[in-house]
């Protein structure tokens, strides 16, 4: 059994919406999992179950082998972060540390030490005295990150802790996140609707759409094996190309070009999905795209075009070749890397 | 720095304002300075008298009322025990009742609310006789119990802090369960802290209207022990002469100067708190 199980989840909310279906998911101690999706899909509602903030329609929870279904929130040993903070105004910052430890009956001398302890290791230790709303941003971050850290709970609960934060900010605080989560070895669950931010962040990873969790596994296998159109197209930036095909005796034909030897035993309409860095320019490439635009990274070009049909399409290429606007490339896939979709359901087939 | 005519013209209008509050009240107390007599005779004072010292001094120690037996200090007490306790127990009562109804998402809370606001159409006067009667039958006229107990529910103060509760977020009361605080805990250490201007001014309104109750306590108290400044201001200071009885109109005054004192410190005394809590503004 792992530490942290869930099992049949489903969520109804009062007014009748089904915010989360029959979900079950586990994970290990120590394992820093992402949630990612679009907005409400039910990230935070399956996270706030798990904190015990929304009550449970159907299912179990258990947490380190005791079921938590009814335990009251502040009984369960778990911290979070929430998207807006939710410091306590009143309080200034050693207080709003303190606080839980002053709840569980640490003694003063205890308390000011892991206080101190955090406060360190977030290099807060200058902003002790004052009240958070002297805090800049990134400040009140580090502050709630402390107040979850400090208590050494069972597990950290983060719901889009990042989303308030200017770009840079933002970057800088998810490294800090990944390296604090891998000293203090805590269980994470982290909630976002940024790909890159549960890519770079992720043990494992869940993709959830609709409130049911469309593919759970490692990051870069969900990147080179998304299971399904909708995660094919939710991981990867900038997103996969998609194209209708049909797919007949291995053959799959699309608008103006055909691959054979599929590995598919699928006969029917397919979509077709392409990332635009798995490509590449050849003489007699498959896919003829005209330029419209070039957006240049530096390390890397972004080639927006048009196929024969007027579909769009995006080419990833090195920073170091030129490409004009209106040009026409013509483009081969690398190594057979593609994806094939039922059209109807979505499911992968190759 | 050049003065602009606007700047002069609104200093114009906040003098006289300043004037229009302040000179009855030195009116008030020059004449509290003089003797009788002069009043009587010359009308009221702009300068100081001679009788400062005596007139106080008779005003405090004498002791009045028909039977003779309470003296203007004691009535000051008696009408600070009253506001005190009215004014402590309406603050407590209505941030807890309005607590009740703002965190626990009971399906009576909106009904519970409004019937507790219609109670502002009911004020003590109107309801003067059933008071009357269950105070009498709790045995409890002639006490600070009874002087206050009727008057200690507040619609007002129930809605104020209903409001503001309203507008805190929900996530700070997930955050403080998450960190283990229960229900108790999060309204001491988070709700009161949080309102604490507002818990001021609720104190000083609510002090002042404990403090000018007239009809509740001329109803329900017959013994003089338990008499309040208000009723006394109508009833002591009189003389008799010619079978008519006179009011002794210096020390009259001296004992409305004296009143005053009891709301303006709690009013002294509790700006400093309402004013920090607008400086600092705490989301
Ligand atoms: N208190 C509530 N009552 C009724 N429906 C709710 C409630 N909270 C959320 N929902 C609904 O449940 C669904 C999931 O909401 P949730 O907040 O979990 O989304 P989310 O994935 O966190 O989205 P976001 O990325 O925008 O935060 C949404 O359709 C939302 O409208
Ligand atoms: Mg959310």
């Amino acid at each position: 059994m792992s530490f942290l199980d869930l099992k049949n989840i489903t969520k109804i909310y009062p007014n009748g919406t089904k915010a989360v279906h029959e979900t079950s998911l586990s994970i290990d101690e120590g394992e820093f999992m992402v949630f990612v999706g679009p907005s409400g899909c039910g990230k935070s509602t399956l996270l706030r179950m798990v904190a015990g903030l929304e009550e449970i329609t159907e299912g179990e929870i258990t947490l380190d082998g005791n079921l938590i279904n009814e335990v009251d929130p502040s009984e369960r040993d778990i911290a979070m972060v929430f998207q807006n903070y939710a410091l306590y105004p009143h309080m200034n910052v050693y207080n709003n540390l303190a606080y839980g430890l002053k709840n569980r009956g640490i003694d003063k001398q205890a308390i000011e030490q892991k206080v101190n302890d955090a406060a360190k290791l977030l290099q807060i230790s200058d902003y002790l005295q004052r009240k958070p709303s002297m805090l800049s941003g990134g400040q009140r971050q580090r502050v709630a990150m402390g107040r979850a850290i400090v208590r050494n709970p069972k597990i950290f609960l983060f719901d889009e802790p990042l989303s308030n934060l200017d770009a840079k900010l933002r970057i800088q605080m998810r490294l800090e996140i990944k390296k604090l989560q891998q000293k203090v070895g805590v269980t994470s669950i982290f909630v976002t609707h940024d790909q890159t931010e549960a890519m770079t962040l992720a043990d494992k990873l869940a993709v959830i759409n609709n409130g049911v969790i469309e593919q759970l596994s490692t990051p870069i296998e969900i990147y080179n094996n998304p299971k399904s159109l909708f995660v094919a197209g939710f991981i990867g930036s900038p997103q996969m190309n998609f194209m209708e095909g049909e797919l007949k005796n291995k053959t799959l034909s699309a608008e103006g070009f055909e691959i054979k030897n599929v590995k598919s035993d699928y006969n029917g309409e397919v979509t077709l999905g392409i990332r635009p860095e798995h490509l590449s320019q050849s003489d007699n490439g498959l896919i003829n795209l005209t330029v419209d635009l070039v957006e240049q990274l530096g390390s890397d070009n972004l080639v927006y075009g048009q196929l024969k049909d007027k579909k769009d399409f995006c080419y990833r290429c090195p920073g170091n070749l030129t490409i004009k606007k209106g040009s026409k490339l013509s483009l081969n896939i690398d190594n057979d890397n593609y994806f094939i979709f039922d059209k109807s359901s979505g499911k992968r087939v190759n | 720095m050049k003065i602009k005519p606007l700047q002069i013209s609104a200093h114009i209008i906040l003098i006289l304002g300043v004037l229009l509050m302040v000179v009855p009240i030195w009116i008030s107390f020059a004449s509290s300075t003089h003797d009788t007599v002069t009043i009587l005779t010359e009308g009221m004072k702009f300068n100081i008298g001679e009788h400062l010292s005596r007139n106080y001094n008779e005003v405090l120690n004498e002791k009045g009322g028909w039977s003779e037996e309470v003296t203007a200090a004691k009535m000051f007490i008696n009408s600070f025990i009253m506001a005190l306790g009215i004014a402590t127990l309406k603050v407590i009562i209505s941030a807890m009742s309005a607590y009740a109804l703002v965190y626990y998402r009971f399906k009576l809370a909106v009904p519970i609310f409004w019937l507790i606001f219609i109670t502002l159409l009911v004020p003590l006067e109107v309801r003067i006789f059933p008071t009357y009667k269950i105070v009498s039958d709790l045995g409890l006229t002639n006490s600070y119990t009874g002087l206050i107990l009727p008057l200690v529910a507040s619609a007002t103060a129930t809605f104020f802090f209903r409001q503001f509760y309203r507008t805190i977020p929900d996530e700070l009361l997930e955050s403080a369960k998450l960190d283990g605080a229960n229900s108790w805990r999060f309204f001491v250490d988070f709700l009161i802290p949080l309102s604490k201007t507002m818990i001021a001014a609720m104190f000083i309104f609510m002090f002042v209207y404990g403090y000018s109750q007239y009809l509740w306590p001329l109803i329900m108290t017959t013994s003089e022990k338990y008499w309040t400044v208000v009723m006394g201001m109508k009833i002591i200071f009189t003389e008799s002469y010619e079978g008519v009885a006179l009011p002794r109109t210096a020390e009259r005054f001296a004992y409305i100067i004296l009143s005053m004192i009891p709301p303006v410190l709690v009013v002294v005394i509790l700006q400093k708190w309402f004013i920090k809590g607008l400086i600092q503004t705490e989301k």
